[in-house]
């Protein structure tokens, strides 16, 4: 039952995290496209946005761990 | 000082680790063939504190840091070698980014030794534990398990990321440093006027949330850098022991030298972002 709870957590909670990262990435492509001096500009940002968002994937892995593990 | 912050900061990372073996629970989820578990194996005691694979590994990678910084810079000439020239153009290259970023060249003399520091340990001890070697050598212990004996390998050396220990140790030095970047340049009462001020209720409620934000970076860093490079190993585990280990590990291993790359570039680049966020004037 804990590797059922675990594995829907887990399943689930990547779910909103990973949409996110692909409209984030698809949205610093379009701004490459427009302009591309301004590449590493839009590069960076681009990586912090992931990270933050990553992070809430990360809590729900976190989440899953507490599940099986304790 | 501020050199000697730094180094003082590097040696506390140490005990920083072994601080913390007591707080990770240990936990086995051993199936058939994998023995998938978070706690790191100790190796040894030494004067009661635990010596684990992965803390050998953290020491591999310091004495390969040092050695290639010894080496690069002993005969340094005004027309560079190859070497030389490797190096100056990684250490200038980050350093004009850093310049770039906290557009100070005071502020970047600072904070430079110690986001080139998280990323170079971070990325050395990731490519590490991509080795041959590196979890496949160690010795044979008995373990009992639901009742009977089994010899399990115990590897001498291990990815060092994988153990939360270190994650979290990583994370405190970037928090720490976060948090002292922003007292010493703006001020302690300047400062706790950012989370906890009195301007108005609405005011109030964003100060604690971010204070609340500050705080939960701690995990956000830890186990970011825990659970890529754990899930990736992992993952390799697992493809070995699937149908053709000799063929399928390729492909993944590349991929993992890739994460292991990000993951050190991200560790760092979020901590030169943080700081820059707290030595911000309050608006």
């Amino acid at each position: 039952m804990k590797a059922l709870a675990m594995a829907i957590a887990a399943g689930v909670g990547v779910l909103g995290p990973g949409i996110g990262i692909g409209i984030l990435a698809g949205k610093a492509l379009e701004a490459i496209g427009r302009n591309p001096e301004a590449a590493g500009k839009v590069q960076a940002t681009m990586f912090i946005g992931i990270a933050f968002v990553e992070a809430l994937a990360i809590f729900a892995l976190v989440v899953a761990f507490v599940i099986k593990f304790a | 000082m501020w050199r000697r912050f730094n180094f003082a900061l590097k040696c506390a990372k140490m005990p920083a680790n072994l601080c913390f073996m007591t707080l990770v629970p240990t936990a086995h989820a051993a199936s058939e063939g994998l023995s998938i578990h978070l706690a790191p194996e100790v190796l040894t005691t030494v004067g009661g504190l635990p010596i684990t694979s992965t803390l050998l590994t953290v020491w591999l990678t310091m004495a390969v840091l040092i050695l290639v910084a010894f080496l690069g810079t002993r005969r340094l000439t005004l027309v560079p070698t190859r070497f030389q020239n490797a190096l100056e153009l990684l250490i200038g290259a980050v350093y004009d980014y850093i310049k770039d970023v906290l557009e100070s060249e005071k502020l970047a003399n600072r904070f430079f030794p110690l986001i080139m520091t998280i990323f170079l340990f971070i990325l050395t001890m990731n490519w590490i534990g991509l080795l041959p070697g590196v979890d496949s050598i160690g010795f044979y212990k008995e373990v009992v398990t639901h009742g009977e004996a089994a010899a399990k390998l115990v590897p001498f050396f291990h990815p060092p990321a994988t153990d939360l220990n270190i994650t979290i140790a990583f994370a405190l030095v970037a928090f720490v440093a976060i948090e002292l970047a922003g007292v010493t340049l703006l001020g302690a009462w300047k400062y706790g006027g950012k989370f906890i001020n009195f301007h108005s209720p609405l005011a109030f409620v964003i100060g604690l949330i971010e204070l609340l934000s500050e705080l939960a970076r701690l995990i956000s860093f830890s186990f970011r850098l825990f659970g890529n490079i754990f899930a990736g190993k992992t993952l390799l585990l697992v493809v070995m022991f699937l149908a053709t280990p000799y063929v399928l590990p390729v492909p993944l291993i590349a991929y993992e030298l890739f994460v292991g790359f990000i993951q050190a570039f991200i560790f760092a680049i979020l901590t030169l972002y943080f700081i820059k966020i707290a030595i911000e004037e309050p608006h």
